[in-house]
């Protein structure tokens, strides 16, 4: 980014927090619509409750992509190391040694060892991250289809019992047409990316590493000079990434309960868009990690919009395009414009030495 | 002499894998090489080696020429591809007769959506300054709904003549078209780079963009082509892919071919971080993840475990490509070479033959 080496007054939002801003007024605007056109599905609270439940594992594959963005890298193998996670689990669970805490770390397993094994790859070998991702994904995917091709659905009964457990919200809720109370329902899976979201979200925030993570994707060079470890900090996000993959795919078959070829496939696209809306870009460096849930929401009202509407369901990837190049446009043309108003700003009148040909020549820069 | 050491040198890693590759299957059966003549045309795994990778190998020229000036990947092309192949099978099935004028005209056609998804996203790369990879996720998501659109819902079968000609052989001749239509292309692209200065102009746009600009060339305009040049081979490479198909299916059509693209920009040697790239590189790159692709069926591997296996070999081949293992090595080599001249110093005047002598005694 241009605008780097000007030095910001304090009270000026940094372009992480203006490209929030922005997704985040969107998706209420675009949530105020879908209240306003569909008054009976959308103003339940249970809808809104049922975006969550259905799509914590994209949201909590969103969370980890996103650290990996900032720190200047992409995973694109995150969708089928969350396939693979399900996979396992569904075999590891339906096999006579069969538990739920056994699940647990075959999930955080195999997404840490994917971690560890990209991220080494990538920070201390130096290996373009696209590639050796990509591979991941292939690898992934291979192991998969080789684990088990068929679909299997886990019939074990404490699985069984964990996933159609429900949190229930009895002073929340909505009256059907009999007049019958029917409470809001939150599955664990939401709260599981709650969790995450204020554990990740402060980790960037305040300690060290986070700052860190920023520092390498603005700019590794001066990173490196001002003494940070640049090759762990790398390392480590690709770990993060790997983790939230495993713990998405945990989740993932704690939603559906089966595990499938298909599950999760394409995920890592739909993550990637998912973060660009939420105001992360892919040069690194500049992102907020709460931008990647309302990014990845913002995405899906608008396919709950559609198929409330009753189009055909090529609209919805069509309009899902459209919608992604009214974000990538509108967040280009609004750093540009902020960049012209900071150079304003960073040299007031007086301070020009002659003149228009001093802006012209800053300007070239 | 160093001029052309550097010419070769960023090919070291394709041919050597391509050797490598070629040795495996020569273990695995002696008759890897033989070609045989089946009604008037060569078939055998060379020939289908060139055959299969005719539609990577021309994507993967644009993909180089992208990646070498705006520094990231267009990951639409294979939706590109789809778009245009379905403009072309529109035109030629609307048409009372078809006749090689049709198929031109199509072509042609096609070439214009070709170029008209291309401006798109170098629009957005270039004027808006979006990187690449976002700005084609906008085609890659909302893509192949357009297609099927164009297409009608159905998925058509092209079922005449000339389509039949262009996607196996033409009597005669005897080797398959789609080969003859790379080979064509890779010269019509080779003629370019002699003659303009495109190499140049994308080199320095992708090595520093204002540096360029201030030597007065327009890194806008550089990045613009380069897309353009990659909507005209989208649209070569559809036209290609649908004649061999025979039918234009918008969703399975080249699904998945823009991670075999770059991974034959990157196995051919180039940074996907822009700069300098090489095309012969990314041309043997794309035979060889082809040949990759090949080897693992022939050495019949159950095919549950491809994926594994050609990912173990990416991550081997880009280890020891790597910068780290490269630095290591050259400085171990250098450590080996000048230890054996010191211990040959320390000798003095006994040579090495007089040691050998003295062994052998």
């Amino acid at each position: 980014m241009a605008s780097v080496n000007v030095i910001k007054p304090k009270a000026r939002l940094s372009n992480s927090n203006i490209l929030f801003l922005i997704a985040a007024v969107i998706f209420v605007l675009m949530y105020l619509f879908a209240i306003i056109t569909f008054p009976n599905s959308f103003l339940q609270f249970q809808t809104f409750f049922d975006l969550f439940n259905l799509n914590a594992p994209l949201i909590i594959m969103t969370l980890g992509l996103c650290i990996v963005m900032i720190g200047g890298g992409i995973d694109i193998s995150i969708g089928s190391v969350t396939g693979l996670v399900t996979m396992a689990c569904a075999v590891f669970l339906e096999s006579r040694m069969g538990s739920i805490g056994g699940a647990i770390l075959v999930a955080l397993g195999i997404g840490i060892a994917f971690g560890i094994l990209q991220g080494y790859l990538i920070a201390y070998l130096e290996i373009q991250p696209f590639i050796i991702t990509l591979s991941g994904l292939f690898l992934a995917q291979g192991l998969l289809t080789t684990l088990h091709k068929d679909p299997i659905n886990v019939t074990m009964p404490a699985f069984v019992s964990l996933r159609d457990f429900d949190i229930v919200i009895a002073w929340l809720g909505t009256r059907n047409r009999l007049g019958v109370f029917i409470p809001c329902e939150i599955k664990p899976g939401t709260l599981i990316f709650i969790v995450l979201l204020i554990i990740l979200a402060s980790l960037m925030k305040w300690s060290r590493f986070g700052r860190n993570v920023y520092a390498v994707g603005g700019n590794t060079h001066s990173a490196m000079m001002l003494g940070i470890n640049v090759k762990r900090t790398i390392f480590i996000t690709y770990v993060i990434s790997g983790l939230t993959a495993g713990i998405a795919g945990f989740v993932y078959i704690m939603t559906t309960g089966a595990g499938n070829v298909g599950n999760a496939a394409g995920a890592e696209m739909k993550a990637i868009a998912s973060a660009i809306i939420g105001g992360t870009l892919l040069n690194g460096g500049v992102g907020n990690l709460l931008g990647a849930p309302i990014g990845t929401l913002t995405l899906l009202i608008i396919n709950e919009l559609i198929r409330a509407a009753g189009v055909q369901s090529n609209w919805q990837a069509m309009v899902s395009g459209l919608l992604l190049y009214f974000f990538i446009v509108l967040q280009s043309v609004i750093m540009s414009l902020r960049d012209r108003r900071k150079f304003s700003i960073a040299l007031p009148p007086w301070l020009r030495l002659s003149g228009k040909e001093q802006l012209g020549g800053q300007r070239e820069q | 002499m160093s001029n052309m050491k550097k010419n070769i040198s960023h090919l070291v890693l394709p041919l050597s894998v391509m050797a490598l590759l070629i040795v495996i299957n020569l273990i695995k059966g002696a008759d890897y090489f033989t070609i045989s003549m089946v009604n008037g045309a060569f078939y055998g795994n060379i020939p289908n080696i060139l055959f299969g990778a005719s539609e990577l190998v021309i994507l993967s020229i644009g993909m180089t020429l992208v990646t070498g000036a705006s520094r990231g990947q267009d990951i639409s092309i294979g939706v590109s591809a789809t778009i245009t192949s379905a403009v072309f099978v529109q035109y030629v099935l609307q048409a009372s007769e078809v006749t090689l004028f049709t198929i031109i005209v199509g072509f042609l056609l096609s070439c214009v959506t070709g170029l008209l998804l291309g401006a798109f996203n170098g629009t957005l790369v270039s004027v808006f300054k979006v990187q690449p990879m976002v700005a084609s996720l906008i085609l890659f998501t909302g893509g192949r709904s357009i297609a099927f659109m164009i297409d009608g819902k159905l998925s058509p079968i092209l079922a005449n003549d000339i389509s039949n000609k262009i996607g196996t052989v033409i009597p005669g001749v005897p080797v398959q078209t789609a080969i003859i239509l790379t080979a064509v292309f890779i010269a019509i692209v080779a003629v370019v780079f002699k003659t303009t200065n495109l190499r140049l102009y994308v080199e320095t746009v992708g090595i520093n963009p204002n540096a360029a600009r201030l030597n007065g060339i327009n890194p806008k305009k550089i990045i613009f082509l380069t897309f353009l040049i990659m909507g005209i081979c989208t649209a070569v490479a559809g036209f290609i892919a649908v004649n061999k198909a025979g039918r234009h299916d918008s969703v399975n059509l080249l699904k998945l071919i823009m991670m075999d693209a770059i991974l034959a920009v990157a196995i051919g040697g180039n940074s996907l971080g822009g700069g300098k790239f090489s095309i012969t590189g990314s041309i043997i790159g794309a035979y060889t993840i082809e040949m990759l692709n090949r080897t693992l069926l022939r050495l019949e591997i159950d095919p549950a475990m491809i994926k594994v296996f050609k990912a173990v070999f990416i991550i081997i081949l880009m280890v020891v490509a790597s910068p780290v293992v490269r630095a290591f090595m050259s400085k171990n080599l250098d450590r080996f070479r000048s230890w054996r001249l010191s211990s040959s110093q320390q000798k003095g005047p006994i040579s090495t033959t007089n040691i050998a002598r003295k062994q052998g005694e």
